[in-house]
């Protein structure tokens, strides 16, 4: 089957967290909110287990191409940057890779679920994950994240996010579609003026081979909260293997070594 | 925030591109609520969520195990008996606490038997779970056919085939907590195995110092001194590797438990090698440092991966440097 994702658009996101609302309506996830966290108009700090959709707020004395802002009293330069994470639903997930149950499993869709009949709380995904994106439900125990609307997806509907964004900064569809949107959009940014839309996770040679749910971003990742460089951690398992077989190996020399010509 | 900052990146009109493009950044003004270039100085990847006390004390528990039984092996070859029994029994005590541990800390603690559904080679935990699965109850036919004195010959080869998988329970947690995003403990990867085979070996000899005899602890006597050198070596490689985020070894603390853990390590093993074959009462105070010294490593090597975690500046600046090199070349 073909595979399905998101490309997050963020310059046009206005920040009105649609997007948390209908994920946490839909998907009955358990109200957490912090309150306001400190950080501009921030109030949910992250993707967690009862924050599958986060809003990211970045105020900056940056002019956004060629909109005014006229914002702040001295008349400075202002912008706000506002991004709506998620999932990433990588091609290589190590939370999949890592999960020693199989709860982790990937769709039909092209994309990554916890079965939470499954899961038993181990938690060997959540420093799995590049992103921060899996995370215990303390009083649950057990390990939740974003399954793009497993259920709705199945009954042929859009994900209750892109459904309920009003901008369509959240655009769900064939993954393939998606990303030759993404570069369309991105050209006519450039040729508007703002020089640095860029593309985040749609590129199948990065470190995850490629996230399902890739974003249009106006600054480099990390202001976002995201990492820059992102790698599949099981990328490296093989190289790790080999040093653990070459210790254990090494172990078993040096206790050999320990009794050799010992007397009693 | 300031309007005097410094404006660049301002669009088609902007002399800011070609700075861009040479050094991969768009923007340089200050960001003083952004520390280490990041979401309000958040943490990137979500911190494990693990308690320390249990799985840190696994850490040290299983090293504790399965270099004992390896010890407990070559003492059973060559007529010690009481260094073979004294190893088999705390094998099987550290890793009965180890699987007590690693049961508890599960959110789900009644569902541990799904570990058991798959076997998946990606994971280590999932790989560390089967051998730990084969590993206890050789260790625990071992001790149990030592002490009571039954079947001594299944009781010998359960020990060697225990020795055998020994060497696995006490290296592969190295895969276990490097196989994570965490930045101290991925980008030790090379050297973790080498660190924990270390600690293992001194903490086993530590313990066969203690309960071992003079006229039988010349192999444990070895074996601290060796486990110490590889231990205090390994680790000395994994912080030059580490580059900035050896930070998360020395400060904190991470590098508070790491200090004593080094010091306890070296003094045990002084200790142990100078006096261990001619002062009993040496041994045993050689062989309990030891003992605490590989604990202190263990929950301070933890701690060091909770930090690296936690401070996102570990995660962004070494990704942003592996960007810079793949744009230079």
């Amino acid at each position: 089957m073909e595979r399905f994702g998101f490309f997050t658009d963020t310059s046009v996101c206005i920040g009105c967290k649609a997007c948390e609302v209908a994920c946490k309506e839909w998907n009955d996830v358990p109200d957490d909110l912090v309150g306001w966290a400190g950080s501009s108009h921030d109030n949910s700090v992250g993707l967690g287990a009862d924050r599958w959709r986060h809003v990211a707020f970045i105020e900056q004395p940056v002019p956004l191409g060629d909109q005014q802002a006229n914002f702040q009293r001295d008349g400075g330069d202002f912008r706000w940057l506002m991004e709506s994470d998620v999932c990433k639903h990588c091609t290589d997930a190590a939370c999949l890779d890592d999960c020693p149950t199989g709860a982790i499993f990937r769709t039909e869709f092209g994309t990554v679920v916890v079965q939470p009949d499954i899961c038993n709380g181990c938690g060997y995904c959540v420093p799995a994950c590049p992103y921060g994106v899996l995370d215990k439900r303390e009083e649950d125990g057990r390990i939740f994240k974003c399954t793009l609307c497993y259920d709705r997806l199945g009954e042929g509907q859009e994900p209750a996010c892109a459904k309920a964004c009003p901008t369509d900064s959240i655009q769900f569809g064939p993954l393939e579609e998606l990303r030759e949107r993404a570069g369309d959009r991105v050209r006519e940014l450039h040729e508007r003026g703002v020089g640095e839309a860029r593309l985040y996770g749609e590129d199948p040679g990065d470190g995850v081979g490629g996230a399902g749910a890739f974003f249009l971003l106006l600054d480099e990742p990390e202001v976002y909260g995201l990492p820059p460089d992102p790698v599949v951690t099981t990328r490296d398992l093989p190289e790790t293997w080999k040093h653990v077989g070459m210790a254990a190996g090494a172990l078993l020399a040096g206790a050999v070594v320990c009794f050799v010509g010992t007397r009693r | 925030m300031s309007a005097e900052a410094p404006r660049v990146d301002g669009g088609p009109e902007g002399d800011d591109r070609g700075r861009r493009r040479k050094g991969g950044r768009d923007r340089d003004f200050p960001r003083e609520d952004h520390p280490g270039d990041s979401y309000y100085g958040r943490p990137i990847i979500n911190p494990p969520v693990w308690e320390e006390r249990e799985i840190a004390g696994y850490l040290f528990t299983g090293g504790l195990a399965g270099a004992s039984s390896i010890l407990a092996a070559g003492a059973d070859l060559s007529g010690r008996p009481a260094l073979a029994r004294g190893s088999r029994v705390m094998a099987t005590g550290a890793i009965g606490v180890s699987l007590l541990a690693l049961v508890k800390d599960l959110g789900r603690p009644e569902r541990f038997l799904n570990m058991l559904r798959v076997f998946k080679p990606t994971s280590p935990m999932s790989v560390g779970v089967w051998i730990l699965a084969g590993y206890a109850p050789l260790a625990g036919a071992a001790a149990a056919s030592d002490v009571s004195g039954r079947l001594p010959r299944l009781g010998r080869a359960s020990g060697l085939a225990a020795a055998g998988l020994g060497s696995t329970v006490a290296t592969y947690t190295a895969a276990l907590i490097a196989n994570t995003a965490v930045p101290a403990w991925h980008e030790g990867r090379r050297e973790l195995p080498f660190l924990f085979a270390g600690s293992a070996a001194s903490a086993a000899a530590g313990w066969g110092l203690v309960v071992a005899p003079r006229r039988e602890n010349a192999p444990a006597v070895r074996m601290a001194v060796l486990g110490a050198v590889v231990e205090l070596g390994a680790e000395r490689l994994m912080e030059r590797r580490l580059g900035m985020i050896a930070e998360t070894l020395r400060e904190g603390s991470a590098g508070r438990r790491l200090r004593i853990a080094k010091s306890l390590t070296a003094v045990g093993a002084l200790t142990a090698g100078f006096l261990g074959r001619r002062n009993r009462p040496a041994a045993i105070a050689a062989g309990a440092a030891l003992l605490a010294g590989s604990a202190f490593t263990r929950f301070g090597l933890f701690e060091a991966g909770m930090a690296s975690a936690r401070d996102p500046k570990y995660t962004v600046q070494p990704q942003r440097e592996r960007l810079r090199e793949r744009e230079a070349a």
